[in-house]
């Protein structure tokens, strides 16, 4: 568990190169949803883009969870839920057992399930080959999750759901008084519902402030660019003058990210709002503009540059890992001089 | 003359919750129009008021359920099966939460008009997995009903009533899932009623027995599951056909159950929907609309004329005893 999480007692463990681990998982959440794209001649890529760094921190020192004990390669599907199946299995596993004084985790843009399950790869959660199964018949990795997907704790396709049911979830646990908190992780495209206002709303009037939510402000929808679709913006002054607590931060940093989930909570609900870039990582994108939403090769030459954009992106991966494993190899060397030291410190 | 109750689910449902503490209620801004302000006063850490905000509403039920707590929505039914439907199915039929709906004012027992009148929520419940979906047509039966939601494990639709409400059935005979009350035995025509449908059904069927008709006359409270045994004997022993009655469109309720039922039981014989003949209704009192759309005791005597092809000498004095229930009542918290 402790080092799945890098969690001590609750606290985070204090490892000098986490922001490095962190990116590190970001560059290869992105990397490994861009070779499915490729592999499947299309995909949800801009999310990748935007929300890598969002997925890494969050399930690197952000939430509090505890390890899963389901199987790495997931079981296939097992049917929808209801009365006569006894086999249902939640996705919501994945992210650990339902403890007081752990967090929950509730993903509310289902078309980034390729993102979650990429994640869940990066902190062990799911093995890599269990991606195989991604989007083929009979298997819970769906296109756009589902509550019997890997990580997937509520069924929220339908966008918008997700933050309502999170409130439910925040009150049952306040009332059953357990201390652990409710992440949740929506898209910006979501707070044109109204529903996501009615939830606002709810939360505020019940002081949720167990409710953390983390918004993908990728500024990217469907149809193209929000604000030619339905502006949402000033954001930030909409969610705070419905009673929320919010911090408008860049999404790709990761202190930024971090911190808000390290204050003390003040009766308010949370909303971190990650300013993020839908081309991050892959630049060649922007030729794309103004539609990112789905990537769709329009031609041999598009798909060929995107080609060499990955095999580029592949090379440049590799060197990553050397120099961190070299780092890792110097902090393991370090740890071991200082702890033989700290040991007369008691 | 039967005995009227008024507002029997006020203490009842204090006194049936006292002891389950997962029980919560969840409010829309109706709280005392569904008869449960003397129960957010009696727990008030139980009770949560949410505002005008359905589709919130649904998504906080879900949570809560996820959680072990047991919600009653407490609203009027429009505002559960249409205005949020889509979180109805996703945030809670798809999971099969807990999750008890109440749906108040159903049909045509509001003169609130279109916007109040639950007239197809029957037939969209019964399409949705996983959904349970029961009615209740007295004051026995609003007050059984809670025991008969909270045994399924999983989601549970209630057609709820409100206000004076008539004592049809004893107090020691309670509701149970999936089992028609026969109130009339016989072979020559059989009727299947539901609701406040089935009081005057139950005055229209004394009268063509008297005549000599042989009936079987059967209350439904359970539209789904829809396989009760004691439905099709009823159905396949009526030597003339069988007949429905029900507060709601045509479409997808009770009728349409006993259709489908008697289509795939191969059980050959006519069948005459009574209700609303796929129409929308409109504000007035519940006696004035089953009057206009033939929801009364004549016209079940008609239905039965037509089916046996022979006529009845009964008019409507001949029905007389109905109970007139005055809309604008003390007994409501409000006129609709």
């Amino acid at each position: 568990m402790t080092e799945m999480t890098g969690i001590i007692n609750g606290k985070k463990k204090d490892n000098p190169i986490w922001k490095t681990e962190i990116q590190a998982a970001a560059d290869s959440i992105r990397l490994r949803v861009f070779g499915h794209v490729m592999k499947n001649n299309g995909g949800y890529l801009s999310q990748a883009c935007s929300s890598a760094e969002l997925f890494a921190a969050l399930y690197m020192r952000i939430m509090h969870l505890g390890p899963s004990s389901t199987p790495l390669i997931p079981h296939p599907f097992m049917g929808v839920p209801g009365p006569a199946n006894p086999n249902f299995f939640n996705g919501g596993d994945y992210n650990g057992p339902k403890a007081p004084g752990l967090d929950r985790f509730i993903f509310s843009p289902a078309h980034y399930a390729l993102v979650l399950y990429a994640a869940l790869i990066e902190v062990g959660r799911l093995a890599p080959e269990g991606l195989e199964m991604f989007n083929k018949d009979g298997t819970t990795l769906e296109m756009i999750g589902a509550e019997h997907s890997p990580g997937v704790a509520t069924t929220t396709g339908s966008l918008a759901q997700a933050l309502s049911q999170a409130g439910g979830i925040a009150l049952g646990r306040r009332l059953k008084g357990e201390s652990g908190r409710v992440f949740v992780l929506m898209s910006d495209g979501e707070f044109q519902e109204g529903q996501t206002w009615e939830a606002v709303q709810a939360l505020s009037y019940y002081k949720l402030d167990n409710v953390i939510v983390y918004a993908d402000v990728n500024q990217q929808q469907c149809d193209g660019p929000m604000t030619d679709v339905m502006n949402i913006e000033p954001l930030t002054s909409r969610l705070e003058s419905f009673g929320a607590r919010v911090f408008a931060v860049d999404g790709h940093d990761i202190d930024a990210l971090v911190e808000p989930a390290e204050l003390a909570p003040d009766g308010r609900p949370t909303f971190v709002l990650a300013y993020t870039d839908p081309t991050r990582g892959i630049p060649l994108m922007n030729d794309r503009r103004p539609v990112l939403h789905y990537l769709r090769f329009k031609d041999g030459a598009e798909r060929t540059r995107y080609d060499e954009a990955y095999t580029a992106m592949l090379k440049q991966d590799i060197k990553k890992r050397q120099h961190l494993r070299q780092m890792r190899l110097h902090l393991e060397a370090f740890e071991k001089l200082t702890s033989n030291g700290s040991e007369t410190h008691g | 003359m039967v005995e009227i109750v008024k507002r029997p689910h006020v203490e009842n449902f204090i006194r049936w919750a006292a002891d389950k503490p997962r029980v919560v209620v969840l409010s829309a801004d109706l709280t005392n129009s569904c008869e449960v302000a003397k129960w957010r006063d009696t727990y008030p850490d139980r009770f949560f008021s949410l505002g005008m905000a359905e589709q919130n509403l649904m998504g906080f039920a879900a949570g809560l359920a996820r959680e072990g707590f047991e919600p009653y929505i407490h609203t009027f039914a429009v505002f559960i099966y249409r205005r949020p439907y889509d979180q109805l199915a996703m945030s809670i039929a798809y999971p099969n939460l807990p999750v008890r709906f109440m749906g108040f004012l159903p049909g045509i027992t509001t003169p609130g008009g279109v916007t109040h009148q639950a007239i197809e929520d029957v037939s969209i419940m019964r399409a949705t997995p996983n959904m349970t979906v029961l009615e209740t047509g007295d004051a026995t039966e609003v007050e059984s009903v809670l025991d008969v939601a909270h045994s399924i494990d999983g989601p549970v639709y209630v057609r709820f009533l409100r206000g004076e409400i008539p004592r049809l059935f004893p107090k020691d005979e309670p509701m149970r899932l999936n089992h028609a009350r026969v109130l009339r035995r016989g072979t020559e025509l059989a009727v299947l009623s539901a609701g406040i449908c089935t009081e005057e059904t139950m005055r229209a069927t004394d009268v063509l027995s008297s005549q000599g008709l042989s009936i079987s006359h059967l209350h439904i409270s359970t539209h789904k599951p829809f396989n009760d045994p004691q439905v099709l004997e009823a159905i396949s022993n009526a030597r003339y056909g069988v007949i429905t009655m029900e507060n709601h469109t045509i479409i997808g309720g009770l009728g349409s159950a006993t259709a489908e039922l008697m289509a795939e039981e191969g059980v050959g014989k006519r069948l005459i929907r009574i209700g609303l003949q796929d129409t929308y209704a409109h504000g007035a009192s519940q006696h004035y609309l089953m009057k206009e759309y033939g929801l009364d005791a004549i016209s079940l005597v008609r239905a039965a004329e037509k089916l046996t092809a022979q006529p009845f000498n009964i008019t409507e004095e001949d029905l007389a005893g109905v109970r007139l229930q005055a809309t604008h009542s003390d007994a409501k918290a409000e006129a609709l």
